[in-house]
């Protein structure tokens, strides 16, 4: 596999370093203090074109490939890890599975809306009982004749309160446990449909992550997404894709941390010397560089997988649980670096250190990752 | 309405390092930009193409690696792209690089040709001027703003002592100040396309020029010196309010007993 960039590549990530830089970076702070949805953002990236990058030219995107949207992804976090994760549950969660599930109606309907970034996307699956157990779904779906009626709830979802389309799973035949499970697209405006309480969180406090709540909720019937009974596997196939994603935001946020000690170190002085030019700083930066890059090959290497639409599920375990392992000892090392200053609000380090953590708990926690890569290696 | 916007490429760094022997630029391993002040050129071109409807060309003039500002003008949202390359251009002074880019212009259709002020690498704020010299075309430099009245355009220039309201007739040069037209971004669907599309080479004989005129044989302009500019002390930064600065700054100046 190839890791150099294109020419395309390389005028993108021109773009987007210079958008996250100019346009995403001023606003981080402010963004994790007030905990807001930073919507002015969603909408630039809208415009670019940056809400829609891998969905195909004939569904209203960009027609990019996954390594350019894994590199938004990236670019992004290093500066604003609720940015990043707002655009990858957009990207992976909710536009992916349409775009490799949906039927051609489903797809006309819903791919050109969410790819220009006039709608958000967002995805439920994890419910009170069920987050590791996901096929404990408490959620169900009955079958009305000529509509489908949802109740149940379902927590800690990303973009909740400003989504507009959520794939959400629930129980259409609690008999066969996980092959009971299917998918849905619900609309925001759907009857018996609603936002409940909005979680406040360590970190990437700016993405709205809420509770769904579903009352008799009426469900159209063409709304079923891909097979019925297969909505598990359905999850299970879009949480590889938002793996890379979220292992792409990690890596994004280790190496804004790492910016942001290089520059550090280079400044601060203690005993007369730059605090860079003591052998402990050089030695733990150059461990922690190597493991940033080895993070990155991971995360490359799944994407590059992804295009190439070879298997991928174990190399996005990897990355993810690589990645977000990296992002939470390069984060917490940068707050060490950068001492007294840097558990205070005034250095950047004290938000991502926060942020970093949620990277190794969400989409599959680390010890998830573990059982899908053992899994694979042990079969 | 058809308008030309002349870019050029320069280096992207502030520690320009400079040929001992040749007292001339060292390009190599420095990050190349599309000029700022050009982009803001461009920006303009693309705003008056969503008002007014226009089709943008961008041209300039340099080595085979310039293609890449043209690529970023196309995904920025330039219509086309014409490279001037051609060993005969090489060494040009801004006399002999305006002189070019008339040339090719020349053989152009064009209702207003835009250019950057000035460029960060040379600083000369000439090659826009001297071109509308070359063409016999009224020109407007510093430009901020412009806009179409029926067949006039209505353009605000301004320097350090003056902002002038002007009314020029097309066709026209107007050079213009990247901070009065923040530069849009690349779009994805831009990027996209950007490589897929044709960039023109023109070489010399595609161009309506004396060929005597062109590159260093056309050059007058010899550099006697180039260097960069020692500091005398390092740089403080401080943040606070103005009143503060103020404060800070009569201090440092009575301390160094500038007052």
């Amino acid at each position: 596999m190839d890791f150099s960039n294109s020419k395309t590549e390389e005028l993108f990530l021109q773009m987007i370093r210079s958008f996250a830089e100019n346009e995403v970076k001023p606003l981080a702070a402010e963004v994790d203090e007030q905990e807001r949805f930073p919507m002015e953002t969603v909408r630039k990236m809208a415009e670019l074109g940056i809400m829609g990058i891998p969905v195909p030219k004939e569904y209203g995107g960009a027609g990019g490939n996954v390594q350019m949207y894994i590199r938004a992804v990236e670019e992004i976090s290093r500066v604003c890890a609720t940015t990043g994760v707002i655009l990858s549950a957009h990207t992976s969660l909710c536009m992916a599975p349409i775009l490799e599930n949906g039927t051609e109606e489903q797809k006309q309907k819903y791919l050109p809306k969410l790819a220009s970034g006039e709608w958000i996307g967002a995805f439920g699956l994890t419910e009170p009982n069920a987050g590791t157990d996901a096929a404990m779904q408490q959620t169900v779906a009955e079958d009305a004749g000529d509509h489908w009626v949802l109740n149940g709830t379902k927590i800690f979802i990303t973009n909740a309160a400003y989504a507009d389309v959520f794939i959400v799973m629930a129980m259409t035949d609690k008999s066969k446990g996980t092959k009971g499970i299917s998918a849905f697209i619900v609309e925001r405006g759907f009857p018996g449909f609603s936002i409940g309480k909005k979680e406040a969180k360590m970190g990437i406090r700016g993405s709205a992550t809420c509770e769904l709540v579903f009352e008799n909720c009426i469900v159209p019937k063409e709304n079923l997404l891909g097979v019925m009974g297969k909505g598990f596997n359905l999850a299970m196939k879009t949480l590889d894709g938002g793996r890379i994603g979220i292992a792409a935001q990690a890596l994004g946020i280790a190496q804004g941390a790492m910016d942001e000690t290089v520059k550090y170190t280079k400044e601060r002085k203690q005993f007369g010397a730059s605090i860079a030019s003591f052998q402990n700083t050089q030695f733990q930066l150059a461990d922690l560089e190597t493991k940033i890059q080895a993070a990155r090959f991971l995360v490359r290497s799944a994407a590059w997988k992804k295009d190439m639409k070879q298997p991928y599920t174990k190399d996005a375990a990897m990355a993810k649980l690589f990645a977000a392992e990296t992002a939470m000892e390069m984060t917490t090392k940068a707050v060490q670096f950068h001492g007294g200053y840097g558990y205070t609000r005034e250095y950047p380090v004290e938000r991502m250190m926060r942020d970093a953590k949620i990277t190794e708990i969400y989409e599959g926690t680390s010890e998830v990752q573990r059982m899908v890569i053992a899994g694979h290696l042990l079969k | 309405m058809k308008i030309i916007v002349c870019i050029k490429q320069v280096p992207d760094t502030t520690e320009i390092k400079i040929d001992p022997v040749k007292g001339t630029l060292i390009r190599e391993g420095v990050p190349s930009i599309m000029n700022p002040d050009d982009k803001g050129g461009l920006e303009l071109a693309l705003r008056m193409k969503e008002q007014y409807g226009a089709e943008v060309t961008v041209i300039t003039m340099g080595p085979p690696q310039a293609d890449l500002i043209l690529r970023e003008a196309f995904a920025m949202g330039a219509d086309r792209a014409i490279l001037l390359t051609d060993r005969k251009f090489a060494g040009a002074d801004t006399l002999a690089t305006s002189y070019a880019l008339a040339g090719a212009i020349r053989t152009m259709e064009y209702d207003l040709i835009i250019a950057g002020r000035q460029a960060i690498d040379g600083d000369t704020a000439q090659v826009g001027p001297e071109m509308a010299e070359h063409l016999g075309l009224p020109q407007v430099s510093y430009v901020t703003d412009a806009r179409k009245e029926g067949d006039k355009l209505i353009v605000r220039k301004e320097s350090e002592e003056s902002v002038q309201t002007l009314e020029v007739e097309g066709p026209c040069v107007l050079t213009v100040l990247a901070s009065a037209f923040p530069a849009r971004y690349m779009s994805v669907a831009g990027i996209m396309e950007a490589y897929g599309r044709e960039v023109e080479l023109w070489s010399a004989d595609r161009i309506d020029v004396d060929e005597g005129r062109l590159g260093l044989k056309g050059s007058p302009t010899k550099v006697f010196q180039s260097f960069p500019k020692a500091l005398k002390a390092p740089g403080e930064q401080f943040e606070g309010s103005a009143e503060e600065a103020v404060e800070l700054i009569v201090r440092k100046l009575k301390e160094k007993h500038i007052i």
